[in-house]
């Protein structure tokens, strides 16, 4: 197994520098190969929809799923709810190639995530800060993402999220070993990952940004914050012109340090998505899962 | 000497770092300007190679870096980086620097749960392969050399100054693949003065 979840995390490192986004069709699917996302999550809803839309959100149709997986060469991700291992086990029947256990379906269970050290399949898990990320990795996710907060357009959940985790990793950084101890049990995470932490100086695993991603600005804005790439729900089939900003939004995770290119790739993409602000939204998604 | 490593997308920062432990400047080729001062070698990463091609194109750097590669600059292709390189994909999609005399397969192992890890020979010597998604080679021309296989799968090759694998040295511990793409380097005729 230990194998297994070293390819697992591989795997991720060949995503960075990437966009992954959000399809619901083979042919959104297509457009986003074709843009240069380097992997797509399927998904019959994107979040800005289940949001409107209400009730409970499940896994996607496995038969859905398929489709997209025969319409791309690249990777295929899923989601399942979070504690939900049976879905889990349907997306590894399946050959999926990465599952997001993910706070944007609504949680199965209140208590405990997916023991996904049981699988061979890689899970990337959401977190807000480095306790909910080590927690998650001790639980065997070989990718974090921050949670953000899907569906809204709104960035500033996912910079809150970058940030935090970041400083706290710097904080490990800094500490004595003999302090460790103590922020371990402050966290509530195992030593031995917070050790690690403490000698790399960053997360065991791949980190990228997610949710509330619309634009190649916010794109390179969470690149400068540390993330390693980028997820992209609503922000592209959510707005006026879905394949020139998935490239832009492709483009400018690469060169996310130029701003001149930045400018260009912003010009006249059309109509953003409209966007929820923070104050204005009934359900916390970012709250599920901790 | 200086390395150039693509770095559009994908696992470059690996490559780095690995160039960096053997004493050997390596930097990241993310545009245009970044050709700009002379370099002795180019590494073309693992990653998505859908998302490498669009890229290439996009930023004015697909024809340059061909035409570099074609003059006999030493170039390194890891898993997306030989499919880049490969003159032909089977399945019939277009190739992209296609200055390789091989056919190569896309996700020849399958998805995620395909990937592995396995001991094999390279040039001479037993080395840690990790294969992520992994392509191989179908067929090779003439003019290649067959540098590693796994199950009768051709998963290395070299054409004169092009050197490609289908797995990932860069992941591991062991620089021996590196290393010998440096020697490339060091003995191409267009760094010997």
């Amino acid at each position: 197994m230990e194998d297994r979840y070293q390819l697992n995390k591989e795997l991720a490192q060949m995503l960075k520098g990437g966009v992954i986004m959000d399809v619901t069709t083979p042919e959104q699917a297509v457009i986003a190969e074709e843009a240069g996302a380097c992997a797509v999550m399927a998904l019959e809803r994107i979040p800005a929809d289940i949001r409107a839309a209400g009730g409970v959100s499940r896994m996607s149709d496995p038969a859905m799923i398929r489709s997209i997986q025969d319409a791309v060469s690249i990777p295929v991700m899923a989601k399942c709810r979070i504690g939900h291992f049976a879905e889990a086990q349907i997306l590894e029947a399946i050959g999926i190639d990465y599952i997001d256990e993910s706070e944007v379906l609504s949680p199965a269970d209140d208590v405990y995530h997916v023991d996904k050290r049981k699988f061979s399949v890689p899970f990337v898990c959401g977190a807000r800060d480095l306790g909910e990320a080590l927690r998650r990795i001790a639980e065997g996710a070989s990718m974090i993402r921050t949670k953000g907060e899907p569906g809204t357009g709104d960035i500033v959940q996912a910079v809150r999220h970058m940030r935090k985790m970041n400083a706290q990793i710097r904080h490990a950084v800094s500490l004595r070993e003999d302090e460790l101890y103590e922020e371990a049990k402050r966290l509530e995470v195992p030593y031995a990952l917070l050790q690690q932490v403490h000698d790399d100086g960053r997360l065991p695993v791949v980190n990228f940004a997610a949710g509330g991603v619309a634009t190649p600005a916010d794109a390179a804005l969470m690149m400068q914050l540390g993330a390693e790439g980028v997820f992209v729900g609503s922000g592209i089939f959510k707005s006026g012109d879905p394949v020139r900003r998935a490239a832009a939004i492709v483009q400018a995770v690469t060169n996310y340090q130029d701003a001149k290119m930045l400018a260009e790739l912003s010009a006249g993409l059309g109509e953003a998505m409209v966007g929820i602000n923070e104050s204005e939204i009934q359900l916390i998604m970012e709250e599920r899962g901790k | 000497m200086r390395i150039g490593v693509l770095a559009v997308q994908g696992a470059f920062a690996e490559h780095i770092s690995r160039l960096a432990l053997l004493g050997t400047e390596g930097f990241e080729i993310r545009q245009r300007k970044d050709l700009s001062a002379p370099f002795d070698g180019l590494i073309l990463p693992g990653g998505e190679s859908t998302a490498m091609r669009r890229l290439l194109k996009e930023l004015d750097l697909l024809v340059p870096l061909k035409t570099m590669i074609q003059n006999g600059l030493p170039v390194f292709g890891t898993c997306a980086g030989m499919i880049l390189l490969a003159k032909e994909i089977s399945g019939g999609e277009a190739p992209c620097f296609g200055t390789l005399d091989i056919t190569v397969r896309r996700n020849a192992y399958g998805r995620q749960l395909g990937s592995f890890r396995c001991r094999e020979q390279f040039a001479g010597s037993e080395i840690e392969m990790p294969f992520i998604r992994a392509p191989y080679a179908e067929r090779v021309g003439e003019n290649v050399t067959v540098l590693a296989q796994h199950e009768n799968r051709i998963i290395a090759v070299r054409e004169g100054s092009q050197l490609a694998a289908a797995f990932h040295p860069e992941l591991t511990d062991d620089t021996a693949v590196c290393k010998y793409f440096l020697q490339m380097v060091a003995k191409s005729p267009l760094n010997v003065v």
